[in-house]
């Protein structure tokens, strides 16, 4: 039993995390006029850099603290450093917009926390209980937050769909964690893993699937993405910035995670079922995102054929194919979050419009903002120099050094595909002739669409850094 | 400077460029005059640079020179540049072509000069880093990069089909090229790393080179291009604006040609042996076919974009003939192919920025009012059919003799399309200059104004030089050939010495 200093030292950011969104409610409840937002945004920024600079406090390659409950690992650091970050910029999008959309009432940023307290101690999860709660906090929260415009009938519509989805969704993981518990007498993955070797027990195989399905709906992975458009396209756009950057770090880690510590023994059992989701994932996202004129949708769709992508690196289930992960997700962080900065900017007169058509002949009524944006769509299909191509080469690489050929090869193909509605975006951008100009962004959405594509597009020339980081993460976890 | 070498320079020179255009602002014409003379400037200096790089380039060996080398990207992949003689006289054609294309839109580009002159300066960045590039994940990320402005150039300054025509090039060639990206990642699990000049060295396993070789020819036949795979082209060249044509025809045609020569031919040789005779027949069907379609065509450019197929269907013959004279005759047949339809476009260029059609039917008897015309029109027909006397003869006439070593069928049905090249030609050349200047559009058309002279006089020299003296490229290009040849003959010889062996 170790001392309980001892424990909370290795999980500081979580609790600066909820200390802070406790202190800010309360602050909310008592001081905010009207339960407007006053500066509680502000300071839920200022609470979630603080918990990004403690994360470099923890040192040491794995730590496993709450009755091994808990890990400290340095995967589960870089996780939640993309997290802290998809969260952060989430916040500082939002600013300008709820304020606009006259809904910045206190407890967005509350909310925000909270579903951030959640993903960091579901990417921490060492056993099934630990992950459930971690899950459940993440997701009540995001529940709230997709109908936080609840004038809104959209916004109400989404929030009730991804509801009533995810409670189902809970219940085939919790269905799963019990069938496991059943037949492995642990809830603990390290005890899952040493339960079963050799030839494994149908229950257990079983179970896996029940929870590969719940996990599989948090990533938003075919066949469970059926919620995903709508609630995209319903959500306030700066929640659906949040779904599509921190929420799906957290669900992709935990997924790593479980596969990798639980399940070592039965590899080639759950990498079936990986490169099934992968190739109907990659595809969907690919031939679905064709037909759609909205971009929120469209980028709903998209990040349902980069998870697919993702998935590739970890179907190989090698440390490579890890590490590609982590990579894969950091740029696809990047790029998400700067689509979302660019989306955000899209406002005429007092609307935000979101039609791929109000984009036509950006070039000449806003040359920059259709660099960047540009840059972002091109990244995403996976051209060099940008980013998204090293993001494509280290999944791709470890698929093929696992000796996954045909998926590979399925897979290039559907970014190919993938390709050609990225490019629309560029075509409208550049080659139409242009729709009303924007309004101007605040600072804030500007500076973040620099920053991203600055990073999008420079990375070719450092990208050594995040190899090196990236490879640290995921030796923490073999 | 700054630890980087000359190449770095070459590479990084038209980005600075570049960078200082973007910051230019205004959209007058002041501005934009400034722009174009930023883009003039910025290339001919980095042309400058490229004939030091030459100077300092010793054609008597094969071995990499003017090598650099830092950590770029994790485990055995890194920032590493070098030429050998195979690679220099691209990098030579690209840096000398550009200031042309630069001239060939002064006046013909009039709105978003400073996106087209930046679109122009990263693309030229990127074709340098693609014949300079010694890591392969390096060189993928420059051939491919290459597709973004050329995308932009065909589908904003280009003509009526421009957003079809930019689509198809950009898939068209992303789906080959993404094959050879899963075969670079395959090679890479056998060397453990992306450098060239240690995967030159490495022995692939005979079967695992089939699949390799596929992938690469993938690319490399779309980027060619090779029948059946070059529809693409004819729809890029009419649709891309003058200088976009030049440089499509001029360097970006030759990237599939120079991947032949520096991976497929010395990293997989037995796969190379075994698909020639495959090659040999796409190449003949390229060289026969198209040329005939090149007969029917109605529109200037898309007769010299097929006439430019037709030719790639000689560097691939003499490629996959591997001897010397052969690859020798390619090398050459790229290069001098470079500037001739490089000149073939600006000359369509030069009549189109006046009557803006380029149906043949509008022309004819242009030598009436438009003498020097003809007589630059003529140079370039000539060189193209082959005479000789012209640089286009010294390629074709080598890539035969090296076919003929290897196959004299191959080389027959060759020399066919040679004939069929002087009928399309020459039945252009009638109908655009010859005949009785009726057409009132025509009446008023003007001779070659003093820019014009000056885009078309050194491409013209060089075409009359290197066809009488064609040793400069041939000397530099000697070594690396001749060091490739033998590998490939060692190469080939131990294959089957083993497969005696285990019999």
């Amino acid at each position: 039993m170790t001392p309980i200093s001892f424990a909370l030292a290795h999980s500081l950011p979580e609790v600066v995390l909820a200390v802070g969104a406790l202190a800010l409610l309360m602050l909310g409840v008592f001081r905010a006029r009207d339960g407007r937002d006053w500066i509680i945004s502000e300071c839920a920024i200022a609470v979630l850099g603080l918990a990004f600079l403690l994360l470099f406090v923890g040192t040491g390659p794995k730590v496993v603290v709450f009755d091994g409950a808990f890990i400290d690992d340095a995967f589960g650091r870089y996780m939640k450093g993309l997290a802290l970050i998809g969260s952060m910029v989430t916040l500082v999008l939002s600013l300008d917009y709820m304020r606009r959309e006259k809904i910045d009432l206190f407890e967005f940023p509350v909310l925000v926390l909270l579903a951030t307290l959640g993903m960091l101690m579901l990417i921490s999860a060492q056993t099934l209980m630990s992950l459930y709660l971690g899950l459940e906090l993440m997701s009540l929260s995001l529940y709230v937050i997709a109908a936080f415009h609840r004038d809104n009938v959209r916004a109400s519509e989404a929030g009730l769909k991804y509801f009533a989805l995810g409670a189902l969704s809970s219940g085939m993981l919790l269905y799963g964690a019990s069938l496991l518990y059943g037949f492995a007498g642990t809830v603990s993955l390290e005890g899952i893993a040493a339960a079963i070797h050799g030839k494994p027990n149908i229950g257990v195989i079983f179970g896996l699937v029940f929870l590969l399905a719940g996990l599989s709906f948090k990533m938003s992975v075919v066949p469970f993405h059926m919620w995903t458009p709508d609630v995209y396209e319903g959500a306030p756009t700066p929640v659906t910035a949040f779904f599509a950057s921190a929420a799906k770090m957290a669900a992709v880690a935990i997924t790593v995670r479980v596969v990798m510590t639980a399940f070592p023994g039965v590899t080639d059992q759950w990498r079936q079922i990986l490169i099934f989701v992968s190739i109907l994932s990659m595809a969907l996202g690919a031939f679905a995102a064709i037909g759609q004129s909205n971009i929120k949708r469209l980028m709903a769709y998209s990040s349902i054929g980069h998870m697919g992508f993702a998935l590739v690196g970890l179907a190989a289930g090698t440390e490579q194919g890890v590490q590609g992960v982590l990579v894969y997700l950091s740029i696809y962080l990047t790029m998400t979050l700067g689509t979302f900065a660019a989306i955000l900017s899209m406002r005429v007169g007092d609307v935000y419009v979101e039609k791929i058509s109000d984009l036509a002949g950006l070039s000449r009524t806003n040359a920059p903002m259709a660099i960047f944006l540009s840059a972002m769509m091109l990244s995403l299909a996976g051209i060099p120099p940008l980013a998204g191509f090293f993001a494509k080469w280290y999944v791709f690489n470890a698929a093929i050094q696992a000796h996954l050929y045909p998926l590979a090869v399925i897979g290039v193909l559907m970014s190919v595909v993938a390709c050609f509605y990225y490019l629309r975006i560029v075509k409208v951008i550049y080659f139409d002739e242009p729709a009303p100009g924007f309004e101007r962004a605040s600072p804030a959405v500007t500076a973040v669409l620099i920053v991203a594509s600055l990073l999008v597009v420079g990375f070719s020339f450092w990208p050594g850094p995040l190899d090196v980081a990236a490879a640290a993460a995921a030796k923490s976890l073999f | 400077m700054f630890g980087f070498g000359l190449l770095s320079g070459l590479i990084f020179l038209p980005l600075v460029g570049a960078a200082f255009i973007l910051l230019l602002r205004g959209d007058d014409e002041a501005t934009r005059n400034n722009i174009r003379w930023t883009a003039l400037i910025t290339t001919l200096v980095t042309f400058a640079l490229s004939l030091w790089a030459w100077k300092l380039f010793d054609p008597s060996t094969a071995a990499f020179q003017l090598v650099e080398e830092r950590s770029w990207l994790g485990a055995g992949l890194t920032y590493k540049l070098g030429v050998d003689g195979m690679s220099m006289p691209f990098v030579l054609l690209t840096t000398f072509l550009m200031p042309f294309c630069i001239g060939a839109s002064w006046v013909s580009i009039e709105h978003r000069v400073k996106e087209y002159m930046v679109c122009f300066l990263v693309l030229e960045t990127l074709m340098i880093g693609v014949f300079s590039a010694l890591d392969l994940v390096l060189f993928y990320v420059f051939f491919e990069g290459g597709l973004i402005p050329m995308f932009l150039i065909i589908g904003v300054w280009g003509g009526k089909r421009r957003i079809y025509a930019s689509f198809k090039f950009f898939l068209y060639t992303l789906i080959g090229s993404l094959l050879m990206l899963l075969a670079i990642m395959a090679m890479y699990g056998v060397a453990g790393t992306t450098d060239i000049t240690v995967l030159l060295k490495t022995d692939f396993p005979v079967s695992m080179q089939k699949y390799l070789w596929l992938a690469f020819f993938a690319s490399f036949a779309v980027k060619m291009p090779m029948w059946p795979v070059h529809t693409w082209l004819p729809d890029a060249h009419v649709e891309a604006p003058t200088a976009g044509s030049v440089i499509l025809a001029g360097i970006l045609l030759k990237m599939g040609g120079y991947g032949f020569i520096r991976f497929s031919l010395p990293m997989f040789p037995d796969a190379s042996q075994y698909f020639a005779p495959m090659v040999w027949t796409l190449s003949i069907i390229a060289i026969v076919y198209t040329s005939l379609v090149a007969l029917v065509q109605e529109d200037m450019k898309k007769l010299i974009a097929y006439s430019s197929v037709a030719h790639m269907g000689f560097v691939t013959m003499g490629l996959f003939a591997m001897n010397t004279q052969g690859v020798q005759g390619a090398v050459f047949q790229m290069v001098s192919h470079g500037f001739v339809s490089g000149a073939l476009f600006l000359c369509v260029g030069v009549v189109y920025d006046r009557i803006h059609t380029r149906d043949i039917a509008a022309y004819g008897g242009l030598v009436q009012r438009m003498p020097l015309y003809a007589f630059v029109f003529m140079v370039f027909t000539m060189a193209n059919v082959g005479l000789p006397g012209t640089s286009g003869f010294v390629g074709e006439f080598l890539t035969l003799v090296g076919a003929f070593g290897a196959n004299p069928w191959v080389a027959f049905f060759a020399t066919t399309g040679v004939i069929l090249s002087a009928a399309y030609a020459l039945y252009l050349y009638r109908r655009v200059i010859f005949g009785v200047l009726e057409k009132p559009a025509l009446v008023g058309i003007t001779d070659l104004d003093a820019r014009e002279i000056a885009l078309f006089t050194p491409l013209l020299l060089l075409t009359i030089y290197y066809g009488v003296h064609p040793g400069p490229i041939l000397d530099a290009c000697a070594a690396s050939v001749e060091h490739l040849v033998r590998g490939f003959d060692a190469a080939l010889a131990a294959t089957k010495t083993a497969a005696l062996a285990l019999h």
